[in-house]
């Protein structure tokens, strides 16, 4: 029993000639514990399969299954609310809680982010790795079994996003999420995923799903995850290169 | 392939955390509130002397247009005078009610227009309309209203104020930035919850605008209304204004306005402080260099 099942999920935007198939007859399925990366060019719908995972839209055609599970979503943008604090942030994904445990269970996962210095800080004093750190802490207090993430190592520089990826690492086994990760970085797929999803184009459609048994912990720069990388560079550069014609 | 270890990993991020906060300058308080305040002085000296300088050139006789040595003396004596504190207190009571008012009015009108779609339609325009009527053109209709009395003042300060109030809110929810509505979402935040925890302190930077434009608004048509409509008895700015032109008291006349300007000064720094203190918090306030 798979954690998300998607079903031949179509969408559509808008109607009529002017309308734009973003995704057609995606099925796909991901497991309790397992990573799996979503991978694709731009315009591969791989944000809207997201969005509609986390009911933000609604499939036009197809069904998506994630059997009433607890649903929680990273963003590029951390997304965390100026007008809290650190703590403040985490504690409302914890507001469901009275006031003593929501203050100890914010407390806990910024200790599991290592920001536990940082809890009365407001985001703007920290810089894009900590705030998307505090955005983790704050997908995590919704005690999720499914974790979808939007790129969202996409806006750091190299070396963050590589403690990033080890922290993630460690929180996904420690806490056995389904994880579907959004990006367009290669490495980054084969470094963290149990599978990586291929998407095509306008429209957006499974056309391959690698799965890597790479040992982990993996390193990003390590010559077998740059060799699978390239292999499904070769793939994702002849998909891309249909569209120039 | 070397693999790092969880204590070393641990200890590159402290590390990396460390260096990329902002590390603060202290302020050092006597030299910043110098800083804002000798550019006022210097502005304040200029006007007094362009004053004197006109007072001078002789355009008109002292007693129509008096120096700001003689108007400033003025203000000394009044500041002692019952009567001009009782004016003060008078209008400052109207300007506080009547403002009240106007937020507890543009508040109702802006959050129902904001929510409701088919309201938006109908009344959106006409609510940014009724902001570029003057104040002024609405006394006539008052006074016939309410006749020479305080209502007639009050009803044009609300309709003064109360749509910049209304409209700074609508923009606020407007404006909610989207990734936040998402985020919002995906964190269960629906209808009321929605509401209080992400729309009404997201719209809080502009509502604060639009309360300082409603102030400003609601200002201006008190000073036109107690000019207007003379309440017997019952000294106010406005009131003192008329009557010193109706006895040609040009040091009077003038000291009067100073302290129309001062109060309109003092509010605004109240409503810049208030402005900043916010943008302190959301962290708006980075100047580049």
């Amino acid at each position: 029993m798979p954690a998300v099942r998607l079903d031949a999920v179509s969408k559509v935007y808008g109607r009529g000639a002017t309308s734009l198939l973003a995704l057609d007859q995606v099925s796909l399925s991901a497991s309790q514990g397992e990573f799996v990366c979503l991978l694709g060019a731009s315009g591969c719908g791989k944000s809207t399969m997201l969005n509609l995972v986390a009911g933000l839209d609604r499939p036009t055609a197809g069904t998506i299954e994630t059997g009433g599970k607890q649903i929680a979503m990273m963003f590029q943008e951390p997304a965390l609310f100026p007008w809290l604090t650190v703590t403040g942030n985490v504690e409302l994904a914890l507001r469901k809680l009275d006031r003593k445990k929501r203050k100890e269970r914010a407390a806990e996962l910024l200790d599991v982010v290592h920001l536990g210095g940082f809890a009365k800080k407001r985001p703007h004093e920290l810089s894009g790795g900590m705030r998307q750190r505090v955005s983790l802490a704050r997908a995590l207090a919704q005690e999720a079994d499914i974790l979808l993430m939007d790129e969202p190592f996409g806006a750091l520089d190299a070396m963050t996003r590589d403690l990033l990826h080890d922290e993630l690492e460690r929180i996904w086994r420690e806490r056995n999420l389904a994880i579907l990760f959004v990006t367009h970085n290669v490495r980054e797929a084969v470094r963290l995923g149990d599978r990586v999803v291929l998407l095509s184009s306008r429209p957006g459609t499974v056309i391959e799903d690698y799965t890597v048994e790479l040992e982990r912990p993996r390193r990003t720069e390590s010559a077998e995850v740059a060799k699978l990388a390239g292999e499904i560079t070769v793939r994702l550069k002849e998909e891309v290169s249909r569209h120039g014609r | 392939m070397a693999v790092e270890s969880p204590e070393k990993i641990n200890a590159q991020i402290a590390g990396l955390d460390a260096l990329e906060i902002q590390v603060k300058a202290k302020r050092n308080l006597p030299a910043a509130i110098w800083g804002r305040l000798w550019p006022m002085l210097l502005a304040i000296s200029i006007v007094l002397a362009i004053w004197e300088a006109v007072v001078l050139a002789e355009f008109w006789p002292e007693y129509v247009f008096a120096g700001p040595v003689t108007a400033l003396g003025e203000l000394g004596t009044r500041l002692g005078e019952a009567e001009f504190w009782h004016a003060i207190a008078t209008t400052m009571r109207r300007a506080v009610s009547g403002f009240l008012l106007a937020i507890l009015v543009g508040v109702v009108i802006g959050a129902a227009v904001s929510r409701v779609k088919l309201l938006r339609a109908a009344f959106g325009s006409l609510i940014t309309g009724l902001q570029t009527m003057p104040s002024i053109a609405w006394f006539p209709l008052a006074i016939l209203l309410f006749g020479l009395t305080e209502n007639a003042i009050t009803f044009v300060v609300v309709l003064g104020a109360a749509p910049s109030i209304a409209n700074g809110l609508i923009t606020g929810v407007d404006y909610t930035p989207p990734i936040l509505l998402r985020a919002g979402h995906v964190l269960g935040l629906r209808r009321i919850s929605l509401y209080r925890h992400l729309i009404l302190p997201a719209s809080l930077p502009s509502f604060l605008a639009g309360l300082k434009q409603g102030w400003a608004f609601a200002w201006r048509s008190l000073m036109a209304g107690e000019i207007l409509v003379i309440i017997a008895n019952q000294p106010s700015l406005g009131e003192q204004l008329h009557y010193a032109r109706e006895l040609a008291d040009s040091a009077r006349l003038l000291a009067t306005m100073i302290i129309i300007l001062l109060i309109g000064v003092v509010v605004d720094v109240l409503f810049g402080a208030a402005d900043n203190a916010l943008r302190r918090r959301w962290g708006l306030d980075q100047r580049i260099g």
